[in-house]
């Protein structure tokens, strides 16, 4: 893994002698346009490859590069390197200020970020062109010196850009093998899902966006010296953001390399043809490469290429590490026999409303340290949105959550997982495109208290032989069985180390003996520290596990108690099988 | 900047006119669009290329004497079976929507190379009899073309509208796009069904390029240009919507013209995308 870095350096030192070969100056080009394309191609796939969010407003931020270079260089006449960190800055604030309104409406995902980036990019393209920073004629940048680094101005150019596409890939490359590039991934792949498990969405994404534009910045600042005469028309286009997403996709965007890739292909491709004089034929040519790319290959060729070459995945050993925290867990567990009657979880007159319809109806529940409280009541009582609302997913119309002694209520789900909720889902929501262990790492990392990626899927290799998934580590969740995804849920909510578990039917849908796997499992999850909410149709199980319960019955509190008690009283019975035929029905 | 000038009543009367007739085309371009994202989440780039294929088509027709209404009886067939045939080879290897528009664009690519070998990279105008006619209605000129365009328009909107509403085709169609495999369980012949519904929206493209033959000049680079708009139309009016690009089209028109006869020509891009802008960020879910 650390081999990667020195790799890139060393290609880059080694690159940085080709102006000394002295070819003709057309190869500087050629080459100057090739790391060109690589740098905003890979800067793309920072934010866009890595989230999902697609982004066609790379020209807008290139263009905002372009135009900070060329107004500082003509108009204020700074040294030219001096105006690249400025652009890079001055792309990077128009990004973070588009994301910070955009990022904020739920509502904007996948294609209609697209759509809105693509809009911005002629917006700003307009407001460019008229006014003074264009004009409408365009910037001249002919009499502005090119700083003397390489032996002739082309080779400064391609000297530039090798060192701009060297920062940009190892950015790309330390953001792919981070905590924040796990981060970036499991947005991708649920972005609710992420942020329940700790991943804060909102400024991952605007961590991501604002590096994206800022490299794109650097592009456009060194472009418009190489340009040395700029206008508006060729910028704010739809053919920037198509031909970077283009390469992106051809080369692969799951891959911090992938974008790279397919900008070597693609500008070799193109300048095959324009050379060639067949510039039509050429679009022509393109077109097919992009079509049997995508039909053939819709992966990007570097996946396809590591499906082919298929390196054994280096993990270590299942059994080999002993979980740590078994032992910590055996610590634990005369504590929370010992603790009963403090109480975790406080919530009271929690309300929550959906235009009108009344989920939730002022609810006052008391989670004790150390127990399993199940939470029943017939469907649409509120018992899920109980737990929506408790683990961050929706905001509670009124009232107050109040975990160890801190107000939860209003906080983003993020950072109620990092102050010791853990929940799963009915329906399990495994990121489909991380392997099982990185799934549950991904919990660990984000949840709990280990930020390195070795380190987390070791401790996460714990959790998975805790729920006896250690032999499925690398498969993909879409290779579990039902049983095998919800045993995954509950892996995943455990490595995040919680105080508090909230179980929304675990139980649905398993056969009888997966169901007895399960009651077992709960109760280790509760010797090993945690305090559970257990939501559960299935009375068997409930009356096996739960120390208390409550009922719920259109979002309000019913009932509480231990559960044979609960359960015999006539107000609960007539909430499940409604009133005895003996009473007319009078209203 | 040139700064604002007050037109004249009769002027500004004039330029909304021109505008609905603009918005009434943008309208027509964008349903084929609509419908294809909306209901067969695929977003078809190739559209543009479509239209602009249809209008050389069309224009290379006119040339030989043939009326370019009567070239609709030849083309619409000819586009419904391309469209359907793109759609047959997307569902064979199941394309995701963004791969979907990658691949629409490489096509377009294609086609703007076809048509430049063709017809050369120049720009070409149809000349036929109804370029020639234009009367005045309560002091305002009203040009034969573009009235077609605004009745085809109109018409074909109403007519989709009203088969996706009341007949069971329709009816299954929206089933369908809501849940594909569900629809199926309940006799939702969902292949054959996409298909009709694909080369539809193809053939609406070239209903949407003859329009465009009739009252603009043509150039291959052109096709571009009608993008960002026509996309600003879809996404206002609600995808998969079979009035919603023609109203939201209509009033981008208007509102692009406006900001022509008030400002400079050269703002009219900022009110479709700011109005995009503003409608996506207030009201996301209503688009999705």
């Amino acid at each position: 893994m650390k081999r990667t870095p020195l790799i890139i350096v060393a290609a880059a030192v080694a690159l940085a002698f080709v102006p000394q070969l002295g070819l003709p100056a057309f190869y500087d080009s050629l080459l100057y346009l090739m790391l060109h394309w690589i740098v905003l191609a890979t800067s793309w796939n920072i934010l866009s490859g890595y989230t999902g969010y697609f982004s066609f407003g790379h020209g807008a931020f290139f263009g905002a590069g372009l135009y900070t270079t060329s107004t500082l260089l003509a108009r204020y006449e700074w040294p030219f390197l001096w105006t690249l960190p400025v652009a890079a800055l001055v792309a990077a604030a128009l990004g973070v200020a588009l994301g910070a309104v955009v990022f904020r409406v739920k509502g904007v995902r996948g294609e209609l970020f697209a759509l809105l980036t693509l809009a911005i990019t002629f917006v700003i393209g307009t407001i460019v062109v008229n006014t003074p920073i264009d004009g409408g004629n365009g910037v001249p940048l002919s009499g502005v010196p090119v700083p003397k680094i390489g032996p002739t101005q082309s080779s400064t150019f391609y000297l530039l850009a090798l060192a701009a596409a060297t920062l940009t890939m190892l950015t790309a490359w330390a953001i792919f093998v981070s905590k924040f590039g796990a981060g970036l991934f499991a947005i991708h792949d649920d972005e609710d899902a992420a942020e329940v498990m700790g991943v804060p969405t909102y400024r991952y994404k605007l961590m991501a966006l604002a590096i994206s534009c800022a490299l794109a910045g650097v592009a456009g600042g060194i472009h418009a010296l190489f340009l040395s005469y700029v206008t508006a028309g060729d910028v704010f286009t739809i053919t920037v953001p198509l031909t970077v997403v283009l390469m992106s996709v051809l080369g692969g965007t799951r891959h911090w390399a992938g974008p790279a890739v397919g900008a070597v292909a693609i500008t070799a491709l193109l300048y095959t043809f324009t050379a060639a004089d067949h510039a039509i034929a050429g679009k022509a040519m393109i077109g097919v490469v992009l079509i049997a790319a995508i039909l053939f290959m819709p992966d990007g060729i570097l996946l396809r290429l590591q499906r082919v070459f298929k390196r054994a995945p280096a993990v270590a050993a299942p059994g080999a590490a002993h979980p740590p925290s078994t032992l910590t867990a055996q610590a634990e567990l005369a504590a929370p026999s010992a603790g009963h009657g403090e109480v975790l979880l406080r919530v009271r007159g929690l309300q929550k409303s959906f235009r009108g319809v009344r989920a939730l109806a002022g609810v006052d529940v008391d989670v004790r340290r150390g127990e399993i409280l199940g939470l029943l009541g017939p469907n649409g009582s509120g018992k899920s949105t109980f737990i929506n609302v408790v683990s961050g997913h929706y905001l509670p119309t009124a009232g107050e959550i109040v975990f160890e002694g801190r107000n939860l209520s209003g906080l983003p789900a993020h950072r109620i997982a990092a102050a010791g909720i853990a929940r799963t889902y009915q329906i399990p929501r495994p990121f489909p495109h991380m392997s099982v262990l990185d799934n549950v790492a991904l919990a660990t990392m984000f949840g709990g208290t280990v930020p390195d990626p070795a380190a987390a899927r070791q401790q996460a290799m714990t959790w998975l032989e805790f729920t006896g998934l250690a032999e499925k580590a690398q498969a993909h969740p879409d290779d579990l069985n039902l049983h095998q995804r919800k045993f995954l849920e509950l892996a995943r909510a455990l490595a995040s180390r919680p105080r508090l578990v909230l179980l929304d039917e675990v139980l649905c849908g398993l056969t009888p003996s997966e169901i007895d796997d399960a009651v077992a499992l709960i109760r280790r999850i509760r010797d090993q520290g945690s305090t559970i909410v257990f939501v559960e149709h299935v009375m068997r199980a409930v009356m096996a596990l739960t120390d208390r319960i409550v009922v719920f019955n259109h979002g309000e509190l019913l009932a509480e108690g231990s559960a044979t008690d609960v359960m015999q009283r006539p107000e609960v019975m007539t909430a499940y099988l409604g009133r005895p035929h003996l009473e007319p029905a009078h209203a | 900047m040139s700064g604002f000038t007050l037109p004249s009543i009769s002027l500004l009367s004039q330029s909304i006119l021109s505008g609905v007739f603009v918005g009434a085309l943008y309208g027509l371009m964008g349903l084929g669009l609509s419908l294809s994202w909306g209901l067969l989440k695929l977003i078809n780039l190739a559209h543009f290329a479509f239209a602009f294929l249809a209008a050389y088509v069309c224009y290379q027709m006119a040339s030989k004497g043939v009326d370019p209404l009567l070239a609709l009886g030849v083309i619409v067939p000819a586009f419904f079976a391309v469209g359907a045939g793109l759609h047959w080879v997307m569902a064979r290897f199941k394309v995701s929507p963004f791969n979907s528009l990658l691949l629409t664009f490489g096509l377009t690519g294609i086609v703007e190379a076809i048509i430049q070998t063709i017809w050369t990279a120049d720009f070409r105008k149809l000349e036929s009899s109804y370029g020639e006619h234009k009367f005045k209605v309560a002091g305002l000129y009203m040009p034969v073309p573009e009235l077609i365009t605004l009745v085809l328009a109109v018409a074909i909107s109403l007519a989709v509208w009203a088969v996706l509403r009341y007949t069971d085709l329709g009816r299954a169609m929206r089933a369908a796009a809501e849940d594909a495999p569900i629809a199926s369980a309940f006799g939702v012949n969902q292949k054959r069904n996409a298909l009709l519904l694909a080369g539809t929206c193809s053939a609406l493209a070239s209903i949407a390029g003859v329009c465009l033959a009739l009252s603009f000049t043509l150039a291959p680079s052109q096709m571009y240009a009608w993008i960002g708009v026509v996309f600003a139309a879809v996404m206002l009016g609600g995808l998969g919507r079979a009035l919603g690009p023609l109203i939201a089209g209509t009033v981008i028109g208007v509102s692009e013209a406006i900001t022509m006869a008030v400002t400079a020509p050269s703002w009219a891009p900022i009110v479709s995308f700011t109005l995009l802008i503003f409608i996506l960020v207030l009201r996301p879910g209503k688009a999705s």
